[in-house]
């Protein structure tokens, strides 16, 4: 393992960009225990940018702090714009997108409604158009449309998730464990899928995984979480090629 | 070396032939349809309508061995009558329950506050019949979101003892409050429809007043409209998309406080408009509704306590069970019909726990 030069995805396009979200003294508690002291980052438009941890070391409950679905403080900047204190609702409206672990999909709605509810912020009534993008994207989900989604596989319901966060046109996407319960090969599937995307749509993403090796081949930027804090921070190649960090999520 | 395999280009997909690559997707596209179309008839929704359906035919002929065509037909009628009411106060109930968790007990007393403001309107404002009730409508849906905003919103949405306390307590401000208000003599209500003593048509020498038909064509149309409502419009797919998953559905964005304020709206109104149809028959009281709320709760838990379509067929057959077991089963007579109609529900509970309709508790895990 040594020569490994991943294939530097659109380095060169990304990190150059606006932020599209800043984070600042981040706390969140659940109750009496607090879960995370303080973080600091940023992620720029067009970047992927992935948070490592272990389990129990803040990841999920990042991206829930960021959507303000539990007791914070500390700033939150949405593309220029505040949201922390916000209700959930409101920073979804900032143009943040969150696709949560376990997916999260309606299960009692068909798979075109789910994408349909995607879309409840737009005001535009163009929704066809990217329902149809997103079918061609990902054809399980077409052949799919009217079934329910609580009888679609997990990967199936992985790929709705993600295009039915998509359909709210988000400024900023947040995938928590992308990966979580599925076989291999689909999840390799669906991470070239997810760098397709940020390639080709210029979607931003923040990514927390524990596959670490599948996450840095998508990712621009990493940052390392542990017990709450940010232990570690480079690009993916430096993180890649970090012993630490080696040892710990890629396991070599 | 993992790297390298999971940085497929997009490239090698395309490699093969591409037409008997496209040839095959047809193919299993085509299968997929076929799986589906097959599962969907075979779902245990026909299953089930396809047993009642049996029984109900199986205890038609008998009914009409015993004791005649006249007879039964009029009681189906009557039956009817009642199953559409209860069918309409059921579908308020599972609108709510669908949408919170939680059986709204005050549902029977807001109905009944908004029939007693209908009857305000009508006979001491001199409101023409439908345009009271239409106005009673709105003002219970305007009522039904008052209520939510100020005395459900307030609690944790997954608390649902708490908030089943605060509808038990409704249910007895709104009794009270209407006993102060209008004290308990029966009054007579008016019909929004054809009401003369000659207003009828015989069937099998059976009487049906119009007054019967205007009842069923109303709930149908309601029914119609919540449908639509819930299916068509982005309210109600918002309302459904809560009702699925509360978490997700403020992650695409859906303020979830007004979404169930708009089921409280709705479920007032359709109650309101059931005890409008019902007071002509029951007169009103202030507990006028008390019976047929409990006959609601059978119907709507015998139907699937989540399913609009549950509730429907539910009330309907409860109305039917009541006024058929009282006919034919001398012991039951008028006494035990009410009793008759639960020991349905505890026996098909015991067979389906979820309903006939409802959505059987099975998660992934």
């Amino acid at each position: 393992m040594s020569t490994a030069t991943p294939a530097s995805p659109a380095n060169a396009s990304a990190g150059t960009g606006t932020m599209v979200l800043e984070v600042r003294d981040l706390y969140a508690s659940y109750g009496p225990v607090k879960v995370l002291h303080g973080l600091n980052f940023s992620v720029r438009e067009g970047e992927v940018v992935v948070i490592l941890g272990a389990n129990g070391a803040g990841k999920t409950t990042t991206l829930r702090a960021i959507c303000q679905m539990i007791n914070t403080e500390g700033t939150v900047v949405v593309a220029g714009k505040r949201v922390d204190g916000k209700s959930t609702p409101e920073v979804v409206r900032a143009g943040v997108a969150h696709v949560p672990q376990g997916r999260g999909t309606f299960n009692d709605l068909t798979v075109e409604e789910n994408l349909e509810a995607g879309a409840f912020i737009r005001k535009d009534k163009d929704l066809k158009k990217d329902i149809d993008r997103w079918f061609s994207v990902f054809p399980r989900l077409g052949e799919r449309r009217n079934q329910i989604a609580g009888s679609l596989s997990g990967g199936e319901q992985q790929m709705l998730a993600v295009s039915r966060a998509l359909m709210g046109r988000p400024k900023l996407l947040l995938l928590d464990e992308p990966s979580l319960g599925l076989a291999p090969l689909i999840v390799q599937d669906l991470f070239r899928r997810l760098g397709d995307i940020n390639k080709q749509e210029g979607v931003t993403m923040l990514v927390v995984e524990q596959n670490a090796n599948l996450a840095f081949n998508i990712a621009n930027h990493a940052y390392v979480l542990e017990a709450g804090q940010i232990v570690l921070s480079g690009s993916s190649e430096e993180l890649r090629n970090d012993d630490a960090v080696r040892r710990a999520y890629l396991g070599y | 070396m993992s790297t390298s395999g999971t940085d497929t280009s997009p490239g090698t997909e395309t490699n093969g032939s591409s037409q008997s690559e496209a040839n095959r997707e047809a193919a299993n596209s085509a299968i997929s349809k076929g799986y589906e179309a097959l599962e969907r008839f075979g779902t245990e929704r026909w299953r089930n309508l396809g047993i009642l359906a049996a029984l109900l035919i199986a205890f038609s002929i008998w009914a009409i061995a015993t004791d005649g065509l006249q007879l039964f037909v009029q009681r189906t009628a009557d039956g009817l009558n009642n199953g559409f009411i209860y069918a309409a106060m059921a579908l308020s109930l599972v609108l709510i329950y669908k949408a919170t968790g939680v059986v709204n007990f005050a549902q029977g007393n807001m109905a009944m506050f908004g029939t007693f403001i209908a009857y305000v309107l009508i006979v001491e404002h001199s409101f023409p019949v439908w345009l009271g009730v239409l106005v009673a409508m709105a003002l219970s849906a305007l009522g039904g979101a008052i209520i939510e905003r100020l005395f459900i919103r307030p609690f944790d949405p997954t608390n649902h003892l708490a908030i089943t306390i605060v509808t038990l307590a409704w249910f007895i401000i709104l009794g009270a409050l209407a006993g102060l208000i209008w004290a308990y003599d029966p009054r007579a209500f008016p019909t929004p429809f054809p009401g003369g003593v000659n207003d009828k048509f015989q069937l099998f020498g059976a009487t049906v007043r119009y007054a019967n038909i205007g009842i069923w064509l109303t709930v149908l149309g309601t029914l119609l409209v919540v449908n639509l409502l819930l299916k068509r419009t982005k309210i109600g797919l918002a309302f459904r998309s809560v009702s699925s998953n509360l978490e997700s559905s403020r992650l695409v964005g859906i303020h979830t406080g007004r979404t169930l304020q708009f089921g409280w709206a709705l479920a007032a109104a359709v109650g309101t408009l059931a005890g409008c149809l019902i007071a002509r028959t029951t007169f009103l009281t202030p507990s006028f509704m008390g019976t047929v709320l409990i006959y609601s709760f059978a119907a709507a838990t015998l139907g699937g306590l989540d399913s609009v379509a549950g509730a429907i067929v539910g009330g309907i057959l409860i109305g039917l069970v009541e006024t058929m077991a009282g006919g034919y089963i001398d012991f039951i007579g008028g006494q035990l019909a009410l009793a008759t109609a639960l020991a349905v529900i505890v026996g098909i509970l015991l067979v389906k726990p979820s309903g006939l309709f409802g959505t059987k508790q099975i998660e992934r895990v």
